[in-house]
């Protein structure tokens, strides 16, 4: 997915609540990203680097705390931890595997100065 | 990775929009999905650093595009138009489909357009000659339609009661499948000669439709393409997913299609008539 477009409200979202504490300079953004979101980190690293260029967030360190993929398997009727969609339940192989959490997208919190 | 596409909004131009007029965006406070930062009141003070402060923002990414599409969900709602959005990769036969429903549906109900693609308006050409209202939008870079671009299409249509409103999303597997436009449901379209392996190799996208198209089901004879397998891994990603096989070309399997967006469009106007009631 769009990684850019991404990174562009990330640095919006900043920017924002940044103005409106008052800061003059954000030096860093921690974003929460679950296994199963839409996002790369690594897509959303570079992403970051050139789309907060001659924003409050220029130069701010990305923090990418990941979050794991839960499910439900209803094969075996366990809760599991799976790395990607479509992921066989670790314990018994089936694949009636319902997704439970690990999708979210959040800009969790920033520091500025 | 779509990091290289470098989606520049200044880039994006919708027809019927006038040249350098800016768009009035409407403003919609109230609707964000998150604890607003405590200020310095409530900023934790580091130590040894003393100008430097935590804010607490808990905001999830895309929430002003979910914003934006839940403001195009309440007005297709209200008019009571479906709205489908169509993703799949490029050459998959979003536009002949469409083209053949347009010509075929127009009749039955108000039919419109709305394509995405990043350059030319030939879609848009296309679905005009199959005598049907169509905008054009062209994301310059942008890989995916996003719930903002649709939102300005919108106000180049007039939408009908009882209508439906196609969306062709920019050929890709990838980038529309986390980008909310109000639609009432995403179809993805997967032809027979792409491999029955893509619900597992994209599953985003699978995860993310509630119908999967499965097109130029005239060409299975010369493909080696296994139906069940690829509807068995659609549905290992996305075990709700509906299956349709279809050629757009030959007109096979269309009249299931129809009736598929007929059931819709009777959920949307059971829908539109609920929000009039209450
Ligand atoms: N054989 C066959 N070709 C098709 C079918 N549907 C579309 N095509 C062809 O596939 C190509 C791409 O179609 P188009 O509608 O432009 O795809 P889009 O990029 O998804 O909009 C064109 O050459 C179409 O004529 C079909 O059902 N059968
Ligand atoms: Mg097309
Ligand atoms: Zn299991």
């Amino acid at each position: 997915m769009h990684e850019m477009a991404l990174a562009e409200s990330v640095v919006s979202i900043a920017e924002r609540e940044a103005r409106r504490a008052g800061a003059e300079r954000i030096t860093s953004v921690r974003l929460e990203i679950g296994a199963l979101s839409h996002v790369v980190p690594e897509a959303m690293r570079f992403a970051f680097s050139a789309v907060s260029r001659g924003s409050l967030a220029e130069g701010a360190r990305l923090d990418i705390l990941r979050v794991p993929g839960r499910a439900w398997c209803h094969d075996c009727g366990r809760e599991i931890e799976i790395s990607a969609l479509g992921d066989a339940c670790p314990a018994c192989g089936g694949y009636s595997v319902q997704v439970t959490g690990g999708q979210e997208m959040r800009v969790k919190d920033l520091e500025v100065a | 990775m779509c990091t290289t596409c470098g989606c520049g909004r200044a880039e994006v131009t919708i027809e019927g929009e006038g040249h350098g007029t800016p768009h009035h965006h409407h403003h919609h406070h109230g609707d964000h999905d998150h604890s607003h930062g405590h200020g310095p009141l409530g900023a934790a003070h580091a130590p040894g650093l003393s100008e430097a402060r935590i804010i607490e923002v808990e905001e999830n990414i895309l929430a002003a595009n979910d914003a934006a599409a839940a403001h195009n969900r309440a007005h297709l709602e209200a008019a009571g138009v479906l709205a489908l959005n169509l993703v799949s990769s490029p050459g998959s036969g979003k536009t002949t489909l469409l083209a053949r429903t347009a010509q075929d549906l127009k009749a039955r109900m108000p039919v419109s357009v709305i394509e995405g693609d990043q350059q030319t308006s030939n879609d848009a050409d296309r679905i005009r000659a199959a005598g049907v209202p169509a905008v054009q939008i062209n994301t310059g870079k942008g890989c995916h339609l996003d719930a903002d671009m649709v939102h300005r299409a919108l106000h180049g249509l007039t939408l009908e009661a009882g209508g439906a409103l196609f969306i062709e999303n920019v050929g890709n597997l990838v980038c529309p499948a986390g980008f909310d436009l109000g639609e009432a449901a995403k179809v993805v379209i997967l032809s027979v000669t792409e491999g029955e392996d893509k619900p597992l190799k994209y599953p985003d996208m699978f995860a993310a439709a509630r119908l999967m198209v499965l097109n130029k089901a005239d060409l299975l004879p010369y493909v080696p393409f296994d139906v069940d397998k690829c509807v068995e891994y659609a549905r290992r990603i996305n075990p709700e997913i509906e299956v349709l096989t279809v050629s757009a070309l030959t007109g096979e399997g269309l009249d299931a299609w129809y009736d598929w967006i007929e059931a819709r469009r009777r959920e949307a106007g059971a829908g539109a008539a609920r929000q009039a009631a209450g």
